[in-house]
């Protein structure tokens, strides 16, 4: 380290000026600003697609913001919750658009969330070396899982407190551990005060901390490696006499305009549904949940809030006969595995001892099917996780995948969304065995996705990216 | 000069020793956070046996009362409602309720019906599905109905992910549900005087 030296300045410069270079002998603030966004080089070729980080890190602010107002008028006791937001809809002035802007707010939130993720998988965002930046997008994800439901149990209606018992009962499945574990997460023998006050603790602190280290962590990535772009070229690789990447342009002013200009179209959409109407149809604020919890009565028909629905499909559609599909699917998978891949000995050898255990595990009079259900949908998350390995394509971007790809996606596409959907509805015989066929394809996706993605004619990449300037 | 030094056995004794009792202290610190997640003294209070009057449980009506915060059923059988109970034998998983329930089985219910042989028309179950905790609603009428099969015999329809249970509480096969809602410890005081969450052998 060099010894502490003081920038030196005209003694007529602005005091702006001087008072910057004061701080920064201190703490690099301009270079922060210029490592992380300033002179942070992108690729000139962002599409629309390109706008979901920005936004969310918008409306990651939004929800800290709104939160704090909320919780100095909410009260985390099971007696007095439910009043308190009716009180804070009725009474607190403007209250009712802060809590509007909160529950849209998180409903915004999963939507630019998942289309962030479908862009990365669009263009392959997840592929060396951007493979952390996608796990610490993956972690983002579940925190944000984690404070959705959370955070639905805080209003204390109907919907809030049946939705967190069958959702705690989930690891009332786990062999031999399972109801001791409920019962140590709820801290009561039924969802009461004490699981909402620790959900309470949860959702204002806990995972909001953990949620802005991930986001500082997936920024950090971010701007170590470069951004992706829709065509999967690697701009680095191909640098101007200025040092920089001659495909790549500095944020500042660029994509500051350019996501300002995104933002305010974001935000006209979610004005408009703040203001003429905030429950959606009952998917971002359930009807149920307008009727005070009551431990005696579930309501006739309980569904997560949409963003879960299309895992929460999954973990219905594993019934004991369902099992028998799984078994033979997880079978041909492990002879296949065993014959085409080109993984060592001892990771085949792994997979094909887990698989057994779990078929073993699947037979009738083994665990049951409702430990099963909770392990698919467990799975259907985790399984994102993998992509980057998962993913063996030549090329990142779909742009020059063959077209048939195309259709593997939208495929995919249907499955997850038709899941999504069933997730709202009542079963009923068909929509079980519809969402059976849905999930199937969903795992068949993920887990085939090695040998698909590399068959096929793929196009030439070019070197230097698309771009017709405007 | 060598950067290297030589270690010396005295302090690196002292440094590990400091640190395995920071670790016990930081470990057991831990331990005791999580600890308190369990219920408190109060919840536990809380979960004490209750007794019922079920003097004003007509035939074929049933009485929900709280025990532990969950739903207790307790409902006074027909002579036809239990006549329809050994029609469903073959239908259901669980017959005599020999599966793992949450709550240990009483030995006295590992019966058909489920009940005391001494009060047999009298059902008392914690009115939660063992899905996912949902509380199933009454679907006493027979017959054909939505949501329902041709051949029912009157019983209960979970709201949530569609399992059925007959009138002993018995869930049907092929259901998400995976076993029978379970019978808490339950004992006659008088005729119409039961006491739940507690039996000849103690407290549940």
């Amino acid at each position: 380290m060099a010894a502490f030296k003081e920038t030196k300045l005209p003694a007529d410069a602005p005091i702006a000026q001087k008072g910057l270079a004061w701080v920064d002998d201190r703490f690099p603030l301009t270079k922060l600003w210029n490592d992380q966004w300033g002179k942070y080089y992108a690729p000139k070729n962002f599409n629309i697609w390109y706008i979901f980080g920005s936004l969310a890190a918008l409306v990651l602010v939004l929800q800290i913001v709104t939160g704090i107002f909320l919780t100095m008028h909410y009260k985390p006791d099971a007696a007095l919750a439910f009043g308190s937001v009716e009180y804070i809809m009725r009474e607190v002035p403007w209250g009712w658009l802060v809590r509007y802007m909160h529950s849209t707010g998180a409903s915004a939130f999963f939507i630019i969330v998942y289309l962030h993720m479908t862009r990365g998988l669009l263009y392959g965002s997840y592929r060396k070396p951007r493979e952390l930046i996608w796990l610490f997008g993956f972690a983002i994800f579940l925190c944000l899982m984690a404070e959705a439901f959370f955070g639905y149990l805080l209003p204390w209606g109907q919907m809030s407190y049946w939705g967190a018992q069958v959702i705690v009962n989930l690891f009332g499945a786990i062999p031999l551990i399972g109801p001791d574990l409920s019962l140590w997460i709820r801290g009561d023998y039924v969802v009461s005060d004490a699981t909402l006050n620790r959900f309470f603790a949860f959702h204002v602190i806990a995972i909001p901390l953990v949620l802005l280290g991930l986001v500082a962590a997936h920024l950090i990535a971010l701007h170590e490696v470069g951004s992706g772009n829709p065509d999967g070229v690697e701009v680095k690789e191909n640098l101007g006499a200025d040092g920089h990447p001659v495909d790549s342009i500095p944020s500042h002013p660029y994509y500051t305009v350019h996501d300002i200009f995104g933002v305010s179209v974001f935000l006209l959409i979610f004005s408009f549904v703040v203001f003429f109407t905030p429950e959606m149809g009952g998917y971002f604020l359930e009807y149920n949940n307008f009727l005070p919890a009551d431990s005696m009565k579930t309501p006739p028909h309980i569904a997560p809030t949409w963003y879960f629905t299309p895992f929460y499909s999954v973990l219905r559609a594993t019934t004991s006969d369902f099992l028998w599909v799984v078994i033979l699917g997880l079978a041909l998978y492990v002879v296949f595995v065993w014959l085409k891949g080109k993984i060592p000995f001892k990771a085949k050898a792994a997979l094909a001892g887990i698989s057994l255990l779990a078929i073993i595990g699947m037979m009738p009079g083994m665990l049951d099917a409702k430990f099963w259900g909770v392990v698919l949908f467990g799975s259907s998350v985790i399984i994102l996780a993998f992509l980057p390995w998962l993913d063996h394509s030549p090329v990142k971007s779909i742009r020059y995948r063959p077209d048939w790809h195309k259709y593997v996606y939208l495929v995919f596409g249907i499955s997850f969304v038709t899941l999504g959907y069933l997730g709202t509805q009542m079963p009923t015989p068909i929509f079980t065995m519809i969402s059976q066929v849905c999930t199937f394809l969903y795992f068949s996706f993920f887990l085939l996705m090695p040998w698909w993605s590399t068959m096929g004619t793929f196009k030439p990449v070019p070197s230097r990216v698309t771009f017709h300037a405007h | 000069m060598s950067n290297e030094k030589q270690v010396d056995p005295g302090r690196r004794g002292l440094l590990v020793a400091t640190c395995a009792a920071g670790g016990v202290v930081g470990v057991s610190t831990g331990a005791a956070l999580i600890s308190t997640f369990q219920p408190s003294e109060r919840a536990k209070a809380a979960g004490a046996p209750i007794e019922v009057d079920i003097s004003d449980v007509a035939p074929g009506t049933m009485k929900v009362v709280e025990w532990r915060g969950k739903p207790v059923w307790i409902l006074r059988r027909t002579p036809e409602m239990m006549a329809s109970i050994p029609k469903n034998d073959e239908k259901v998983a669980d017959p005599t309720s020999d599966k793992v329930y949450q709550l240990p089985m009483p030995e006295y219910a590992k019966n058909e019906t489920r009940s005391r042989p001494e009060h047999k028309e009298i059902l008392v179950v914690v009115g939660i599905c063992s899905h996912l905790g949902c509380s199933p609603s009454s679907r006493f009428a027979a017959g054909s109905q939505p949501s329902l099969p041709d051949d029912w015999n009157g019983g209960f329809l979970c709201p949530c992910h569609g399992s059925t249970f007959d009138l002993a509480a018995r869930v049907f096969k092929n259901k998400p549900a995976p076993a029978n809602m379970d019978v808490p410890p339950y004992m006659f005081l008088a005729d119409n005087k039961i006491l739940i969450g507690k039996d000849e052998k103690g407290e549940a």
